[in-house]
């Protein structure tokens, strides 16, 4: 693994790259110099974010090479580990919600899951490391994201409409009917951002992609619908695991005896 | 006849005591008070009663059954509350007041809807826009909403505190004459002493959630 590694580093295209860097780092050197000229006092911020965001990329090739080397059935356990950094993270949007570490991982892994496997199944994603793990990468994030989301905006709405919420209970509805205005604001918010992506595709940006592809030589048709591809999968993975956790939410939030559980931090019982 | 009662009812959170030992008995058609100042427990007791919060000790019945053998549904709709804030959704007065049949997908009786409105002094409302009713119209609407559900028992929880005198005194009277009608059973929490004598007929005194003094509403009271 290690003479990968080490082969790798030794390509011609590495030392090509590392003279790219230092043209890029003398733009970059301009920028401090004429922070220093204007009294900005952002220098060494500056040069620390271009220093570690150099480090953390080049450490991430030097990862990404080691993954080159392994079996296919590693990118399993790969997006697996990172479903459950996704969750992770994730959960820190929604805390206080009532079993948030299993809602978020549950909904990541299904909704991600589902899209990678069915993805793969369709070749639209090669059963590679190189593709896979990328690729799936790319899905979780967008699905944690959403996820991180959706809960926050619920946790929002189970704090800011509770009496609402208990007016509706307090009437005999069902948890379900009660609740669902109140899921549904959280789904449509968090698939805002992702809804306005689809939108300006291809007219307000161009995503990262198709740009690399069409770099690479790529025809640019097919960049674009693979780029589309790519959008729909973020898209569907996100949708799914903004439902399943709204779905799953409302069975923690909700007691035996229908009542509403509290969000720690908001409302509290003293003095009533 | 005993139409609700407790029975050593008490709630406890992160060790405070909110409601303590708390026993009573609420008769047929009667309105009882639950008097007592600002963070005695009064709210946090009537949350008890619809099961709105789970008591950590003690029970509720009624009509003789312990309140936990009744599905929580159907218990919400035979016990009505009326918060403090009327808290209405988006949406006409017509919709507010059949939200409950319309959360449980039940037919509603636009009929009786109107009689209701009519009764509460909201004549020609249906169709309007809640968010443009004074603070005394709404909570009628509210008052209305509960009603609708045909409850055997009605708890009121300062249902008229946040509006000035004269829309006070207009709910009082309208909710007074529609308790009548409708032969209800209702629990009134309050910290005003004189709307207690208005509306009240017998009840408990409240302090840090316990029961210090129990009979005629003048007792209470005093």
């Amino acid at each position: 693994m290690l003479q990968d590694i080490l082969a790798h580093l030794k390509e011609p295209v590495v030392l090509t790259g590392l003279a790219q860097v230092g043209a890029a780092a003398v733009l970059a050197g301009l920028v401090v110099l004429l922070s220093r000229r204007r009294g900005l006092r952002l220098e060494t911020e500056l040069s620390v974010a271009f220093l570690r965001g150099f480090l953390q990329i080049v450490a991430v090739g030097v990862v990404i090479g080691v993954l080159l080397t392994v079996p296919v059935w590693w990118s399993g356990l790969i997006l697996l580990g990172m479903m459950g950094g996704a969750t992770w993270i994730s959960r820190q949007r929604g805390a206080g919600v009532p079993g948030v570490t299993t809602v978020s991982f549950v909904a990541i892994a299904v909704g991600a899951g589902l899209v990678i496997v069915t993805m793969t199944w369709a070749r639209a994603i090669e059963p590679t490391v190189r593709s896979l793990v990328p690729v799936g990468s790319l899905v979780i994030a967008n699905a944690m994201k959403i996820n991180g989301l959706a809960l926050n905006r619920l946790k929002d709405e189970l704090r800011d409409k509770r009496a609402e919420i208990e007016v509706g209970l307090s009437l005999g509805g069902p948890p379900g009917a009660v609740l669902a205005r109140h899921l549904r604001t959280s789904v449509q918010a968090s698939l805002i951002p992702v809804i306005d992506s689809l939108k300006s595709l291809g007219w307000v940006w161009i995503p990262g992609i198709m740009a690399g592809m069409i770099l690479g030589g790529e025809n640019p048709i097919y960049a674009a619908l693979y780029q589309f591809v790519i959008m729909a999968m973020i898209f569907a993975a996100g949708g799914l695991t903004s439902i399943i956790a709204s779905l799953l939410v409302r069975r923690h939030v909700i007691t035996r005896a229908e009542q509403l559980r509290r969000i720690p931090d908001g409302e509290t019982e003293e003095g009533r | 006849m005993t139409r609700l009662a407790t029975r050593g009812l008490g709630r406890t959170v992160n060790g405070q005591m909110l409601v303590q030992e708390v026993t009573i008995e609420v008769q047929e058609e009667e309105v009882f008070v639950v008097f007592g100042p600002s963070g005695s427990g009064k709210t946090s007791l009537l949350r008890l009663l619809n099961r709105l919060d789970e008591p950590t000790s003690g029970t509720v019945l009624l009509d003789g059954t312990d309140y936990r053998d009744i599905e929580p549904r159907m218990l919400r709709r035979r016990v009505g509350w009326v918060p403090q804030a009327p808290t209405l959704i988006d949406g006409t007065v017509a919709e507010n007041v059949a939200w409950g049949p319309t959360l449980r997908e039940e037919p509603v009786d636009t009929d009786r809807l109107d009689a209701l409105l009519d009764r509460l002094g909201l004549s020609g409302f249906a169709e309007r826009e809640a968010d443009r009713l004074s603070g005394g119209e709404a909570q009628r609407v509210a008052i209305a909403r509960t009603l609708f559900n045909d409850p055997d028992v009605i708890l009121l929880d300062e249902p008229a505190s946040s509006l000035d005198t004269e829309a006070a005194r207009r709910v009082e009277d309208l909710l007074r004459a529609a308790m009548a009608d409708l032969s209800l059973t209702a629990v009134l929490v309050t910290h005003d002493a004189s709307r207690a004598r208005r509306l009240g007929h017998r009840g408990v005194r409240l302090e840090d959630g316990r029961v210090v003094r129990g009979g005629s509403v003048a007792e209470v009271v005093a």
